[in-house]
């Protein structure tokens, strides 16, 4: 056994492209025996990739990895594993298999080797399951069936079934993603065990609580870096300043108050036990609704353009109310949406940039349900010049453009029409500076008639287009703040958690 | 802290070069396009020279009326293609269509117009259910429409006890069918413009020509390509996918239904073993090996449907 404190994986110059995206860049990190390593960071920093190249799944480009002074460089999950790292991921109904025993679950590496017997006996696995229950102490109904058990008992046992092989480095990816607090509260106690066992831990999360409870240590990445470590005692606003902006931008732009209002939201609640809220958007302002990963800025969205419903709470827009149970419904109703995650939410790739542009408006540019190309083109066309997108025809494949062009389109799709409330979710992913600059000055250009909620994260983002901020925290608005005279401090304790609780109308 | 570094994907001259990529002549996508154009041009030449005969009018007309109920439901299933979506029923929904037009001219005695509208509501209805099957009930497409052929193949026999319609037949209570297959109905199978283009094949490019406007230059076919392309994001640019997906198997069935009726007027009697259309039977495949053969094409057609959607998912 080696001594606690040392090192067990030792990383410099990491670096992973995926065609024209540099995900991780010149990452270098030590990971030490008994200690709980928080890895933080936004959707897009880097995290996840890093993590894929840890146990396997890619390989890096460059740099190198040693795991107790050996140099390795893994070609699959299964040589990772071999080394000594494991992974629980997020979701956990990946890493068990429902229709199996929970004894069989926790010896299915056992079943599963080539080199094993053929046929097994109930009573060998059974009694290999109670071996790995009992590197934990845990107590599992072993002839239960997977699927009878709760989140936190199936996390257990994929956790588990980690330990079993005595890893050097276990990873665990949002653990307590779907977990009650008296079952995370379990899952701590084990964190700790193992951290008393000299596991080093590499804990991916988005909950301050429980980076509070358990980190050693936290690495923040963001864009693809490392950009700053924190050790005990941790300074939590530093690392959420870290992660979402290092600075904020004068001087781009003085709020404007905006006019009438638009969009009341009364006594909103998005589930059964967070706090209910209340908030208006007026014509011509654009807020920006900032909030860590996991605070409900989404679903507050997915609520207004009618993928999801609220638990309680109004909505009515020019004082009647909202009733969209469909996209189809809130756009007839003058709510658009740009999702995030473009690819998959908002582009048909196949499809040229004129035909994704024009997408949801082709009644309009039809006449007899069949389209009238001419009058399609210029539309197309005038997006194209007022947004700058760069490409050499609008007949193109929207796959051919790079990133921050393919973003302009899907903005420029939804002005196609006037609406009474755009929602565009974290329009700045994969985006870079010159597009995002392009695409908020647009927005702000054609505010005028509407309200206007953006959803981001970053907070330079956010003050580059922003005419008021609006934070979100466990799944409820907490405060917001006008652009002029804003506290970046005020805003960031707002956000981690430390400022007051606040109904804000 | 450093700043956060130019994303790649900004620079113009990357973003045009891709563009010049896409531009360039690519000897891949010609043939894909037109392969099959070119093969059918040689093999037409190849004939003629061979066979002066072959490039005759009136063989090359009869060639056309040959296959004419295959291309219409040919047609059909492009729709279900185009949403990503495959209908295995419509070789059995024609042999419905068949049936029942036989079936209501000759023992229910009923004229022509009544036919043909029994019959196209019978081929919408299918699709309809096809749809509701896939969307509602959430069955693979490929799973629901298989389901749906052997419950056609089976369903048009029960009404004649499994025999074939033909004038005259003798009923269950034992007297003979009164009805006969009209004139009318005879001709849309038979008959031939200016004496030499054959109706059918008339019925087949109209449908054709219909079809394709509807695709290419109607907003709804757009839709329907979308969906095809990116389901969830087309939901999410507000169009009524489930209502797309059920009109599109519907628009599938209705084309099955018409090759039907024009198989049956042109056969003249209502045959229940015209089941997979006898292509099978045209190959000359011996009928002991016809179930053989079938199974073999359903199951290359799974791997290749499945095979190539999983290799989509990444």
């Amino acid at each position: 056994m080696t001594e606690p404190g040392r090192e067990v994986i030792r990383i410099r110059g990491l670096n992973k492209r995926f065609g024209s995206t540099h995900a991780v860049i010149d990452v270098d990190l030590d990971i030490r025996r008994g200690e709980v390593l928080a890895l933080m960071g936004a959707n897009g920093a880097g995290k996840s990739t890093l993590i894929k190249i840890l146990c396997g799944v890619h390989p890096a480009d460059s740099g190198t990895m040693e795991i107790d002074g050996e140099p390795v460089a893994f070609r699959s999950p299964l040589e990772a594993c071999a080394a000594g790292i494991h992974t629980v991921h997020q979701i956990i109904n990946d890493g068990v298999v429902q229709q199996l025993t929970v004894a069989e679950n926790l010896a299915l590496d056992e079943i599963c080797r080539p080199e094993g017997p053929v046929l097994l006996s109930r009573s060998v696995i059974t009694a290999r399951a109670r071996e790995i229950q009992a590197i934990l102490g845990l107590d599992l109904p072993l002839g239960k069936a997977m699927s009878e058990l709760g989140q936190a008992e199936r996390q257990l046992v994929a956790i588990a079934r980690a330990l079993s092989h005595d890893p050097k480095v276990l990873i665990l990816d949002e653990p307590t993603s779907s977990l009650s607090e008296a079952e995370a509260a379990r899952l701590f106690t084990l964190i700790e065990d193992l951290r008393a066992r000299g596991v080093a831990i590499i804990y991916i999360s988005h909950r301050m609580s429980d980076i509070r409870r358990l980190a050693d240590r936290a690495v923040v990445m963001r864009d693809g870096r490392t950009r700053a470590e924190f050790t005990r005692p941790l300074d939590f606003d530093g690392i959420v300043h870290a992660m979402v902006g290092h600075r904020l931008r004068e001087g781009a732009h003085s709020a404007v108050a905006g006019g009438r209002t638009v969009v009341e939201i009364r006594d909103f609640a998005l589930t059964p036990t967070s706090a209910p809220f209340d908030l208006d958007l007026r014509e011509g302002e654009v807020v920006v609704l900032t909030g860590l990963i996991g605070a409900g800025k989404t679903e507050f969205a997915d609520c207004l353009f009618g993928t999801a419903t609220p638990h309680a709470g109004s909505v009515t827009i020019d004082g009647k109310p909202l009733r969209a149970s469909s996209p189809q419904e809130a756009i007839a109703g003058g709510v658009f949406m740009a999702h995030e995650d473009r690819g998959n939410s908002s582009l048909v790739a196949e499809f040229s940039v004129l035909h994704n542009m024009t997408l949801p408006f082709l009644r309009q540019f039809s006449k007899l349900s069949l389209v009238v190309p001419d009058q399609e083109r210029r539309a197309a066309v005038g997006q194209v010049s007022d947004l700058a997108i760069k490409c050499p025809s609008i007949d193109v494949p929207i796959g051919s453009l790079s990133g921050g062009n393919q973003q302009k389109v899907v903005l420029g799709r939804w002005l196609i029409q006037p609406c009474r409330l755009l929602i565009l979710d974290e329009p700045f992913q994969g985006v870079d500076i010159g597009a995002r600059q392009d695409i908020g000055r647009r927005l702000r250009e054609t505010a005028a008639g509407r309200a206007t909620l953006v959803i981001c994260a970053d907070l330079e983002e956010a003050t580059e287009i922003a005419d008021r901020i609006v934070v979100m925290r466990d799944f409820s608005v907490v405060g917001g703040h006008s652009v002029d005279g804003l506290s970046l401090d005020a805003l960031v304790a707002e956000i981690s958690g430390a400022g007051t609780h606040a109904t804000f109308a | 802290m450093s700043t956060p570094s130019p994303n790649p994907a900004s620079n113009p001259a990357a973003a045009a070069q891709a563009g010049a990529t896409k531009s360039a002549f690519s000897f891949k996508d010609f043939v894909i396009k037109f392969g099959l154009l070119i093969i059918l041009a040689v093999m037409i030449i190849v004939f003629w020279r061979l066979e002066p005969a072959f490039a005759n009018a009136r063989n090359m007309f009869s060639i056309l009326q040959a296959v004419s109920v295959t291309a219409l439901l040919a047609l059909g299933v492009t729709v279900t293609l185009a949403i990503a979506g495959f209908d295995l029923s419509i070789g059995s929904t024609a042999a419905m269509s068949l049936m029942a037009s036989s079936y209501v001219m000759v023992i229910l005695n009923q004229g022509t117009f009544l036919a043909v509208v029994v019959c196209l509501l019978l081929g919408a209805f299918i699709g309809f259910l096809n749809g509701v099957l896939i969307v509602k009930g959430r069955i693979p497409d490929l799973l629901a429409t298989l389901g749906m052929m052997f419950l056609l193949l089976g369903l048009q026999l029960i009404p004649t006890g499994g025999r074939s319609i033909a004038k005259g037949m003798t009923l269950s209570d034992g007297s003979a069918a009164t009805g006969t297959f009209t004139d009318a109905f005879l001709a849309l199978g038979r008959y031939r413009l200016f004496d030499l283009i054959p109706l059918p094949v008339i019925i087949m490019l109209v449908a054709a020509i219909i079809l394709w406007v509807f695709m290419e230059r109607s907003r709804y076919g757009r839709v329907l390509y979308a969906i095809g392309g990116n389901e969830k994001a087309t939901r999410l640019a507000g169009a009524p996918v489930e209502r797309y997906k059920i009109v599109a198997y519907m628009i599938s069935g209705l084309f099955a239904s018409i090759g039907g009726i024009l198989l049956a007027a042109r056969v003249g009697r209502g045959d229940v073993t015209s089941g997979l259309l006898n292509g099978l039977t045209m190959l000359n495949a011996p009928y002991y090996a016809q179930d053989f053969v079938k199974g073999l094409v359903l199951v290359f057609a799974l791997l290749f449907t499945f095979g190539f959607a999983s290799s989509q998912r990444r």
